[in-house]
This record gives C-alpha cells, sequence and structure tokens, in this order.
C-alpha cells in the first residue's frame, strides 16, 4: 500500500474513532439524566408508601423530561447510523446541504468544547454532487476542526455550500485575522478536491469536483 | 451535619436531577453549569465534595481537579464521566480525586462516596488544625 493511500486510512480511522466518542459520550450523558430522572420517580414512590401524597405535576414533568431525553439520544443515534452508513458506497451522489448538516450534527460537542457555534447556510436548491460520502465528510471536518481552531473561542462559523460549474464547494467563514498556513488541512486530494484560503474575506474554501 | 456537595455539570437536566435526588438523602448541594463556576463558588464555600464531569467546554475535569487542589488542598474531588478510561482515572487519582466514576452512576455508590469522602475531609481539616496549633506553640515557646 502507498504512503497516501496508508495515510488517508489512518486519518479516516481517526475521524470515524473520534466521531463515535464524541456521539457515544452524548448518548451516554442522555442514559446519564434518563437513569436519574427514573430513580427520582422511584424515590417518589418510595416517598408515596411511606404517606407522602404524588404531586402528579411533578411526575409529569420527569415524564417529560425522560422523553426528551429519548428523542436526543434517538437522534444522536440516528445521526450516527447515517454517518455509518456513509462508508456503504465509495462514489455516490449527495446533496451538499444534507451532508453539512450532518456533520453540524455530528460536530455538536467539538464545537461546544471550542465555544464555536456553527450555522449551515443550507441553499433553497439541492448543492448535488457525485463523490466519496465518506471521503467528503472527513474533509469537511477537517476544515471545520481548523476553521473552529482559527476562528478561536466564542465565535460562530457559517458552512455555506455552493455550486460550482464543475462539482460545488464549501465555504467555512468568517474567520477573521485567522492565520491560514500553506499546508492543506484536510485530505483534499483523495476526493478530487483542493482547498482555497482567502485571507481578505476571512474564509476557507472547499472545491469538490463532481466525478 | 449533612454533607454539603458542589455538583459540577455542563447537563444542565442532569445538574437538576441529580440535585435533587441527592437533597432527598439529607445532601446539601450547589451546583455549577462550568468549571469555572465551580471553582468560584468553590473559593467562597467549603465543600465536603466537589463532583465534577470531566468533559466539559471552557475547562474540563482534570484542570479544574488541578485548579481546586492548588487553591483548597483539602478539597475532596469526585470526578463523573460519560467516558471512563483507564488513562483518565489514573491522571485524576494522581492529581487527588478520591475517586472516578462512569455515569450512568448508581445513587447509592455515588452517596456512599460522598460520605467517605466527607469522612476524609474531616481527618484533613483536623490535621492541618493539629499542624498549625503546633507552629503557633513552637513560635510561641509554649
Amino acid at each position: 500500500m502507498n504512503t497516501t493511500l496508508q495515510k488517508n486510512k489512518d486519518t479516516g480511522l481517526l475521524f470515524f474513532g473520534k466521531v463515535t466518542a464524541s456521539v457515544t459520550h452524548d448518548v451516554k450523558n442522555s442514559l446519564a439524566t434518563i437513569n436519574e430522572n427514573a430513580g427520582l420517580l422511584t424515590d417518589y414512590a418510595a416517598m408515596a408508601a411511606r404517606g407522602k401524597p404524588l404531586d402528579p405535576e411533578r411526575v409529569n414533568a420527569l415524564a417529560v423530561r425522560i422523553m426528551d431525553q429519548v428523542k436526543r439520544a434517538d437522534a444522536l443515534l440516528k445521526n450516527m447510523n447515517r454517518f455509518a452508513h456513509s462508508v456503504d458506497d465509495s462514489l455516490k451522489k449527495v446533496d451538499l446541504n444534507e451532508i453539512l448538516q450532518l456533520l453540524a450534527a455530528l460536530s455538536v460537542r467539538f464545537a461546544a468544547m471550542c465555544e464555536t457555534t456553527l450555522d449551515v447556510r443550507a441553499s433553497s436548491d439541492p448543492v448535488e454532487i457525485e463523490t466519496s460520502p465518506f471521503g467528503l465528510l472527513n474533509a469537511l471536518f477537517l476544515c471545520l476542526e481548523f476553521a473552529m481552531a482559527a476562528a478561536g473561542r466564542g465565535r460562530s462559523i457559517d458552512l455555506r455550500p455552493e455550486k460550482t460549474a464543475t462539482g460545488a464547494c464549501v465555504h467555512f467563514g468568517p474567520l477573521p485575522d485567522a492565520v491560514i498556513s500553506d499546508q492543506d488541512p484536510c485530505l483534499a486530494a483523495s476526493i478530487d478536491a483542493r482547498l482555497v484560503k482567502n485571507t481578505e474575506a476571512g474564509t476557507l474554501t472547499l472545491i469538490i469536483s463532481d466525478r | 451535619m449533612p454533607e454539603k456537595v458542589l455538583l459540577v455539570d455542563d447537563e444542565k437536566d442532569f445538574l437538576e436531577v441529580m440535585a435533587e435526588r441527592m437533597a432527598a438523602r439529607g445532601i446539601e448541594v450547589s451546583t455549577a453549569s462550568s468549571a469555572t463556576e465551580a471553582i468560584r463558588l468553590a473559593e467562597k464555600e467549603s465543600f465536603d465534595a466537589i463532583i465534577v464531569d470531566l468533559m466539559m467546554p471552557e475547562m474540563d475535569g482534570i484542570e479544574a481537579l488541578k485548579l481546586l487542589k492548588k487553591k483548597k488542598p483539602e478539597t475532596q474531588v469526585i470526578l463523573l464521566t460519560g467516558h471512563a478510561t483507564l488513562e483518565k482515572g489514573i491522571e485524576a487519582m494522581k492529581l487527588g480525586a478520591v475517586d472516578f466514576l462512569e455515569k450512568p452512576a448508581d445513587m447509592n455508590q455515588l452517596t456512599k462516596k460522598i460520605k467517605k469522602a466527607h469522612a476524609h475531609k474531616m481527618m484533613v481539616v483536623e490535621k492541618q488544625i493539629e499542624e498549625k496549633m503546633k507552629k503557633i506553640m513552637g513560635l510561641k515557646g509554649w
């Protein structure tokens, strides 16, 4: 196996591991909250058995909290499942609007750790491109990691897809005062993409060619 | 006297419900949704145990543990985390955490650990007072 291919596989595995660890961490947080709410219900039941009347409103509030956490965990697992299926096809037509929504959902914890918020500026029309879905997600994630580090804490990053004559692109910004090095922070080449840094505009753009 | 606990987690729903369950067990609970807020509270008040989430924005549990131990060495910190790894557990214990638990935690087990931390803190504080007394007596030549 040549060095570049091996490096891409290693980076891909690292990306898969990072996302899995982050999502499972959030699922565990959700389960922990469900566990404590269920525990509180048993506390109430024990108090009721000792003669303290149950407050129906309080019980209902706990049930709502449990349902909210189930919804949260379900959404996390749905996204994780979509992400896991991104390796199914080496080449597939994808809508960048949907891919960016998935990327943002998978990156929520990373963004929170950087105290950054992500805003997907989806296009009203589909921005379709034929590419490797997993390779694309990996390249976009690396760009996003780079953008979050460059933006600094307390900032918001827009992710904006755009159709081009030869494919599509994704803009990351605003990145004011960002020092963008010459070294590509992504595996752009592995998906026939290239990275354009506009220091004046403070944006990073991943240009992806249609295969 | 009830045990005084500070609970630190960025999951607000988790904080609320844990605080209510602990209070029902006779524990006096304060909450903080960030490590910075926890450190500020710990500077103002004395807690028998501080239960800290490992992964939080702004400052993680390990950094918070370091700062808390630096500012108040007698602080009894219990780390509670959604993703416990052996490495992190060892690191936390080396830095002076009294325990390292994985979420979801068993409330009875956690309550026992809080009581143990409370007893340990009493011992540490008594020792600190004893040493201070010895120092004063030595200085005064009594």
